[in-house]
């Protein structure tokens, strides 16, 4: 087990920006969040599975709802602390770790916050290592493993805990819970054991944003061999470098879409095209596909490094967009139905990058 | 004769004023160092600018000053605030003044409470405001801090309860006492706006005596016109208004340049690129206004999300100080500064600098001695002024707001450097009196009025949405003293949300008109 320092923090908050790929929701708020944890209850431990009882339980928090209403309804604690107890009490048994079930964005950080206050580690270990916007959305999914039972609670002491056929019901069921609760909520879903964690889960995402993060740091100051050093840990390459010379945004079915276009530095016969649905999604050079999900898309600033979120692309941004393989986890059957192209309406094929 | 209006700028370095008639020409303009008590060289220029001029005539005066910015800036004259959040029992894990650099919080920050209280995004209550807690927290302050800020979550769709606590607050310590509520501050985002609410409290004092030194020196000119002060948006609120909401004066001082700019070259569409000694700040006029930035603003350290200019700044003025490093040149970011006036070659000092390098190059003249430049190199000019045209360009690509052309105009002491052709832009104009565009940027100011507001489409659709917002916006501006036949709405954005049932969406829009005389 290692502590979590305050370095160890920007950096996470930092890799998870990165890991958010324009969307996740601003880590800002939750980053704030934990600092409070920390100073109110001490320090939290990141574990391996190998370091926690097998039969343990695990549970995952994170926060639910749309991000505009939580800038306004600001985190409370006992929505997340809520929805692990009342699972915990749901199963009977009280739980070894905390996990997040998404290391990209805000929800990187809420289970630090959690886990301080419960007094337990956090498992080095998610289901996406990038933000996703819906709960099916997993390995935990392609395992077979159900994201029920699960818990949805609001800062009042409102909690419900629920059972589902399917992953997909279980999103519906969610989201439709969260309206009805105030849109800034905490949810706890596929609760399991360490050993299912470390079979099935992808393995050292915490450490990962943190490593992620400090690298992305370094490029930020300026600092010599920084910028390669990033790209090589992160298997990443930038595909493109311009300025964006089209921006396109509407709202559908709850989802923040649109298209982002950017004209080559050099040569202005090249352009990139980046589907937008809340995170970045695929990016087209010329017509042709050359990153797409589940591989992530992160557009920098060219001048300082620093990820752009889907709110804050603007005309006249001059961007180097990265393309980072998605964690080798999701290389398996079943996930391009459940986060390849066509499972967000675009029928496009999947364009393998990097790794083997 | 035509009425006239008094623009002063109060800058770290120099204090400008203007006069000007209705027409928008300029009548008389003076410039003079800023005094260590700022309000001795508003006085001072006041009393420069409206010589021989028959006082009659004036009908207005403006200020835009520093001095808000400089008091957190420099943690000067800034008072103790109480903080009481209504939003319990949501927000409690991220307590008021989170994050605030510790001099600051120190400095500014007393009693914190969150209490019962706050709306849902349907408008619904989190919880009722918690009226008792509100009267024992007001015991509590009575002596211990000169004011209070309120804030409430969604306060910006829903403020009764921001209005009912500034109730009690009045009946337990007094009508008088200073309070802030965060509707009257800020935008969406809670702890952002918190945040501008709580520096909006802790400036009454520095506010307080800012705007009684201006009506003084008013007064004793013999000058009896209406006062106002610009903020951060170009636009005018008045003297007591600024008392209210200091705040949002801090970012005046470059829209005041970049409106001034717009006016004196009578276009309403450029960019504005304002070169003094050390930097070069470029922003974009769409309409008249500048555009605003989207990111957080920081204030002091302090994260806010108030309206301010989009703005990009770059270490390239006339006292940049030039280094040969081998076959190339370096320019900056370090630079002279000020004394560019002694320390440049052509003025008979040692160090190279951008204004050298402009006058060999052709570009600046009848400043200093072009003489004493025999030991510059033309390849050394080349470079150097190579360097600057790449950096304008940059600095051009990345303000403009679409891919047409458009023109820029180019403002302050340095503005000589920047090229006359630059890739995307129709011409370059250096208007007449730009080095005071500053002044008079906040003689021509309007009256305005926002609206930023969470609607939902699916309800009663798009159009009469917007709709609603323009209607708002536009009785706000009324309210701020524009006159109602010559309102126009300046900006309508529309941020789609995600997640938000309904197709939720955030609309700001602003209204702006002339002061109704």
């Amino acid at each position: 087990m290692r502590e979590l320092t305050l370095d160890d923090l920007d950096d996470m908050v930092l890799g998870a920006t990165l890991l958010g790929t324009g969307g996740g929701g601003d880590p800002y708020i939750a980053r704030l969040m934990v600092r409070q944890a920390l100073e109110d209850y001490g320090s939290v431990n990141i574990a391996a599975p190998s370091e926690l009882d097998p039969d343990g339980l695990v549970l995952t928090v994170a926060v639910i709802g749309a991000p505009t209403v939580i800038s306004e309804k600001v985190p409370a604690g006992p929505e997340f602390s809520g929805v692990v107890n009342a699972l915990s009490s749901y199963l009977g048994k009280k739980p070894v770790a905390i996990m997040p079930i998404e290391v990209g964005g805000m929800n990187t950080l809420i289970p630090i916050a959690v886990a301080a206050e419960l007094g337990l580690p956090v498992i080095d270990a998610d289901s996406m290592r990038r933000a996703f916007p819906q709960i099916e959305m997993t390995v935990f999914t392609l395992a077979g493993i159900p994201a029920s039972p699960m818990s949805v609670a609001d800062e009042k002491g409102n909690v419900m805990v629920f059972q589902t056929t399917t992953n997909q019901v279980a999103e519906k069921l969610a989201r439709s819970a969260v309206m009805q609760l105030g849109l800034a909520n905490g949810i706890s879903c596929y609760p399991m054991t360490v050993q299912q964690i470390a079979d099935f889960g992808i393995q050292g995402s915490m450490t990962y944003a943190v490593e992620l993060g400090k690298r992305l740091m370094a490029v930020q100051r300026g600092e010599s061999g920084a910028y390669d050093e990033f790209l090589r840990f992160a298997e990443a390459k930038i595909y493109f470098s311009g300025k964006i010379i089209d921006l396109d945004r509407r709202t559908t079915d709850g989802f923040a879409k649109g298209t982002v276009v950017i004209e080559h530095f050099t040569d202005p016969n090249r352009t990139m095209r980046i589907e937008i649905q809340n995170e970045l999604l695929i990016a087209l050079e010329d017509g042709k596909p050359i990153i797409t999900t589940p591989d992530l898309i992160c557009i920098l600033d060219h001048e300082n490094a620093q990820p752009i979120t889907t709110e804050t692309l603007a005309y006249g941004q001059r961007v180097d967009v990265i393309g980072l393989p998605c964690a080798p986890e999701w290389h398996q059957e079943g996930m391009l139905d459940l986060v390849g192209p066509k499972a967000f309406g675009y029928d496009i094929e999947y364009v393998k990058m990097g790794g083997n | 004769m035509s009425r006239l209006r008094i623009g002063i700028d109060v800058g770290g370095t120099n204090t400008d004023a203007v006069v000007v008639d209705e027409e928008g020409s300029v009548i008389a303009s003076t410039k003079s160092a800023t005094t260590l008590n700022p309000s001795d060289g508003i006085a001072k220029a006041l009393s420069e600018v409206i010589e021989g001029l028959d006082k009659s005539r004036i009908s207005q005066a403006m200020l835009g000053t520093t001095h808000p910015a400089n008091a957190i800036i420099q943690r000067k004259s800034l008072q103790k605030v109480a903080v009481l959040r209504l939003a319990a029992p949501s927000s409690l894990a991220i307590r008021p003044g989170a994050a605030w650099p510790r001099d600051l919080h120190e400095a500014v920050i007393g009693p914190a409470i969150i209490v019962g209280g706050g709306y849902e995004y349907d408008g619904t209550e989190i919880a009722p405001l918690e009226e008792k807690a509100i009267r024992e927290f007001a015991k509590k302050c009575k002596g211990v801090v000169s004011a209070i800020a309120v804030s409430c979550a969604f306060a910006p769709a829903n403020y009764d309860q921001e209005l009912r606590a500034g109730v009690i607050l009045a009946e337990e310590l007094g009508a008088d006492f200073p309070v802030s509520l965060s509707h009257q501050v800020g935008q969406i985002g809670l702890l952002e706006r918190e945040n501008a609410t709580i520096l909006n409290a802790s400036l009454f004092g520095v506010a307080q005596s800012v705007v009684t030194g201006f009506q003084s020196a008013l007064i004793g000119h013999g000058l009896k016109v209406d006062s106002f002060l610009t903020q951060n948006d170009g636009t005018l609120m008045t003297a007591d208004e600024a008392m209210r909401l200091p705040i949002l004066t801090v970012g005046s001082g470059p829209t005041n340049s970049m409106r001034g700019a717009c006016a004196l070259a009578k276009i309403s569409d450029a960019l504005v690129i304002d070169v003094g000694g050390t930097s070069a700040d470029c922003g974009i006029l769409v309409d008249g206004f500048p555009r605003e930035s989207s990111a957080a603003i920081e204030v002091g350290g302090v994260r806010t999300n108030f309206r301010m200019p989009d703005l990009i700044s770059i270490g390239l003025g006339g006292g940049s100080i030039v280094r040969q490093a081998g076959d190339a040149v370096e320019v900056g970011p370090d630079s002279v500064g000020y004394k560019v006036i002694t320390e440049a070659l052509i003025n008979g000092g040692e160090t190279l600098t951008l204004s050298d390098i402009s006058t060999k190059g052709g570009r600046l003249s009848g400043f200093g001695d072009a003489s004493k430049l025999g030991g510059v190199s033309d390849e050394v000019v080349s470079l150097a002024l190579k360097w600057v045209d790449e950096q304008i360009q940059i600095l051009s690509d990345r303000m403009k707001a679409s891919r047409s052309e458009m023109p820029l105009i180019a403002v302050g002491g340095g503005s000589h450097l920047i090229p006359k052709k630059v890739n995307g832009i129709s011409e370059v104009i250096t208007p007449k009196y730009h080095s005071v565009a500053n002044a008079f940027g906040a003689a021509i100011a309007e009256a305005s009025g926002t609206v930023d507001r969470v609607y939902r489409y699916a309800e009663q659709g798009r159009e009469k949405c917007l709709e609603d917002a323009r209607q708002l916006a536009t009785e706000a501006a009324i309210r701020s003293g524009a006159d109602p036949e010559n309102v126009r709405i300046t900006a309508v954005i529309e941020v789609p949300m995600s997640y938000l049932p309904g197709q939720g969406c955030r609309v700001q829009v602003k209204a702006v008109g002339p002061l109704a005389v």
